[in-house]
């Protein structure tokens, strides 16, 4: 009884001694979930979700706090990817899907204040004080956030059109031809 | 001619539709009007434009110069003026405009200076060179730029170099038509080739189905003293496929996700050979390219063509039969429709075929797939196309290519056979291009999140900066009499608060309405409006006192001969202003007759 009682609390001990020292030793810092919510995300850093950017976004739905719907770029595409990685329900975006698009700032407007520099989190837009701005295209995300600071309202966002580069091959479907 | 050779696992045999071809020798297609050069014939960089509009060019000059290692140079295919350099319907499935210089022809076809090389005497860099700026692209229609292939590795010499006749595709004969008709300036290209890479063996591969390229050939290698061997390989399709012939050839088979460099091996078509001979012996660019115009014509023929062509100029001279529906570029097995005929010629152009519905029947409907593995059994690649087509038709890309879809060569063998008549190469396609479009925007997520990120450390930092540069201000300000405050330094207001005179602060932050100065400024405010509107009034009043207060600095010690200069100069600025305002007068009482 008493040898019982004996090999069980020390077999207590010894797992417990174990467990102590690998959540010490193996300890991860911060939430691996976030990293993996974060990749997903597609890192416009726009802030339409209600977080300031991409990453505090990340961090409310690792936590729960949030739903997996917020976030327009990403689409229902980045819905239900999250769902998967999630194991949530998926849900209808909680806002209008658009098409990628590009901040154009039209130059004969532009009266070189700064304030779209500013508020580009990709710091995507070049220009001086007085000077012309513009955007350099490849860094755009489109998040749309330098055109409200705009004080002449000369930023517009237009919609990526389809060139050479992002052409893609369509899913097959069998085409239904007009009867002549 | 003892060559033992291998086989590769699969292919087809489709009908081959060559013979109506090759009656006629190549012809020279006549001049046309108008030529449109796209920038972009070769896979990588976009080649820039070098001329300008409006500018008198001719045969053979730079129109586009390469943009970096992996691009190629385009040329003028005949003398003539650029018209514009404008987005213009691209030779692609899509249909598509892409950058193209248009050039319309002076009728007079005046080469530039070509010049020669002694390529054998220039260091293989600089034979490397010419070759792009000739721009040499691989001209199967893969239109890879050559001397990017031409690098042998240091620590793998390379042992095999083929040279691609195999031409394995339905309808096509411009490299047949070539090997018997230029069959030395191959046989030269090719040692151009063998002696960049340090090749130990040369092997031309030709189907057997063109016995008169084969002879033609070897008469060649034998003609110039060569010790290449020609080898006709068993007709089969795709043994054209590089893969394929090179398996034929050497049996080696190019693992996946592998090079056929990896194995000591580099292979080239024999246009490409014929072209880098042409550019380094002649010194003429890539001007134009054995086309052959063929299917539901009245004159089946390989031309010449220049490059930039129209294809509907180009298919006139094959003149279609009327009940010609559609235009395949490239072959039936791998070729595409053309959306609009108004595209040019380009260098992956090889072949033009007309169409009717009775050549190219609508496919039938598509039936489920029973799981027959007769595409499995047919794919030269040893692919399960019918398990990449699951997963591409369920959108399931990461398992397409555990599949090793990009091993597939979209020969479309397996379309070809399939019972159900399932479009296989075009969901292959279709996943294909989903995945590449998926890293494009993982790469640019990946790069917004890092200047996201170094933006926010530049602000922390810069944040950080300004505080400590506020606080060593704030630390060395009561050293300086609190009484004489300069009006030309508002700005470290935030960390001067609690130091600087209350002049100061309150003509800074004078906007605030909740500013208790604002009250004491106005006795009477009635509301917020006049509250702030009296503020500012205040704080107007405040600076013009305190620029009124302060003493010009820099004339309060003045030589005697410094004052004179002072006061002369007064004196001219007072007379230039008082003689302006009397023109000003005089000249508004003037214009008003």
């Amino acid at each position: 009884m008493i040898s019982t009682l004996a090999v069980m609390a020390l077999g207590a001990i010894v797992l417990g001694a174990a467990l102590g020292y690998a959540s010490i030793r193996f300890k991860v810092e911060g939430n691996p979930l976030v990293e993996k919510v974060d990749a997903i995300l597609p890192q416009t850093q726009c802030g339409q979700c209600g977080y300031p950017g991409c990453k505090p976004y990340a961090e409310a739905i690792a936590s729960g706090e949030a739903e997996i719907n917020l976030c327009p770029p990403g689409g229902m595409d980045g819905v239900r990817k999250l769902a998967d990685l999630l194991g949530r329900e998926v849900k209808p975006l909680d806002a209008e899907e658009k098409p990628k698009q590009l901040a154009i700032i039209i130059e004969q407007t532009c009266i070189g204040c700064t304030l779209c520099i500013q508020a580009c989190p990709v710091d995507a837009i070049v220009g001086a004080a007085k000077q012309m701005h513009t955007v350099v295209e490849t860094l755009c995300t489109g998040c749309e956030l330098c055109v409200k600071p705009c004080p002449v309202e000369c930023i517009v966002m237009e919609p990526i059109a389809e060139n050479l580069d992002n052409w893609k091959w369509k899913y097959p479907v069998i085409e239904i031809k007009r009867a002549a | 001619m003892l060559q033992k050779l291998f086989k590769f696992k699969g292919g087809v045999k489709p009908q081959t539709h060559k013979a109506m071809s090759v009656q006629a020798s190549i012809g020279e297609a006549p001049l046309c009007e108008r030529y449109y050069v796209p920038l972009h014939q070769s896979i990588g960089g976009k080649a820039n434009p070098v001329v300008s509009v409006g500018q008198q060019v001719r045969k053979g000059q730079l129109l586009g110069a390469a943009d970096g290692w992996v691009s190629a140079a385009v040329h003028a295919p005949t003398s003539g003026i650029v018209v514009a350099i404008e987005e213009y319907v691209a030779a692609h499935p899509s249909g598509l405009p892409t950058l193209s210089v248009v050039l319309a022809a002076d009728g007079r076809d005046e080469w530039i200076d070509r010049q020669p090389v002694d390529y054998s005497r220039l260091a293989p860099e600089r034979v490397r060179e010419l070759l792009r700026d000739a721009g040499v692209v691989g001209l199967g229609g893969a239109v890879f730029p050559s001397h990017a292939k031409l690098t042998a590795a240091k620590n793998l010499p390379v042992e095999h170099l083929v040279i691609n006749g195999a031409e394995c595709e339905p309808f096509m004969t411009c490299d047949d038509l070539l090997m018997r008709e230029r069959a030395e300036d191959i046989v030269r290209g090719s040692a151009i080739f063998r002696e960049l890479l340090g090749a130990r063996q040369v092997l031309i591969g030709i189907e057997d189905n063109k016995p008169e390229a084969v002879a033609a050939m070897q008469a060649a290698v034998t003609r110039l003293g060569e010790d290449y061997d020609v080898v006709a390989v068993p007709t089969r399709y795709p043994a054209g496929g590089a893969k394929q012939l090179i398996r034929v050839l050497t049996g080696k088979e190019v693992p996946a996700s592998r090079r056929s460099t990896d194995l000591a091996v580099q292979c080239f078509n024999v246009a490409t050979a014929y072209t880098a001979y042409r550019a380094l012996a002649h010194g003429e660019p890539v001007t134009s390219r054995i086309v052959t115009l063929t299917g539901n014509v009245e004159q089946a023929r390989n031309w010449d063509v220049r490059l930039g062509t129209p294809m509907r100029a180009a298919m006139t001279l094959a003149q279609p039969r009327a009940d010609t529906q559609q235009y395949l570029m490239g072959g039936p097995m791998m070729g595409f429709e053309i959306p609009d005929l108004a595209a040019p010629v380009v260098k992956a152009t090889n072949c033009l075929i007309a169409g009717k519905p009775a050549m190219f029947p609508p496919p039938p409907p598509e039936m489920p797939c029973i799981r027959c593995g007769a595409c499995a059994e047919a794919c030269p690649h040893e692919l399960q196309p019918f398990e990449l087509y699951w997963f591409a038709r369920a959108r399931n890309f990461g398992k397409t290519q555990e599949y090793y879809i990009f091993d597939c060569i979209e020969c479309g063998c397996c379309s070809y056979v399939c019972p159900s008549h399932i479009p296989l190469v075009q969901y292959f396609r279709f996943a294909k291009s989903e995945i590449w479009a998926r890293e494009r925007e993982k790469q640019a997520a990946d790069a917004a999140k890092a200047r996201f990120e170094w933006r926010n450390a530049r602000e922390e930092r810069e944040a950080a900066e300004k505080a400590e540069r506020l606080a060593k201000a704030a630390a060395s300000r009561p050293a300086k009499p609190a009484s004489s405050p300069t009006v030309a330094s508002p700005a470290p207001v935030v960390a001067a608060v609690e130091t600087a005179a209350p002049e100061v602060v309150s003509t800074a932050v004078a906007k605030s309405d909740a500013n208790p100065a604002a009250a004491t400024a106005d006795p009477t405010p009635t509301d917020a409006e006049s509250i702030k509107r009296a503020t500012i009034v205040a704080a107007m009043e405040r600076a013009k006192a305190q620029r009124a207060a302060v003493q010009p600095k820099n004339t309060s010690q003045l030589t005697a001969e410094q004052a004179k200069e002072i006061a002369a100069i007064d004196a001219r600025r007072k007379a230039v202003a008082a003689d302006k305002q009397a023109t000003a007068d005089d000249g508004g009482v003037a214009d008003k007759p």
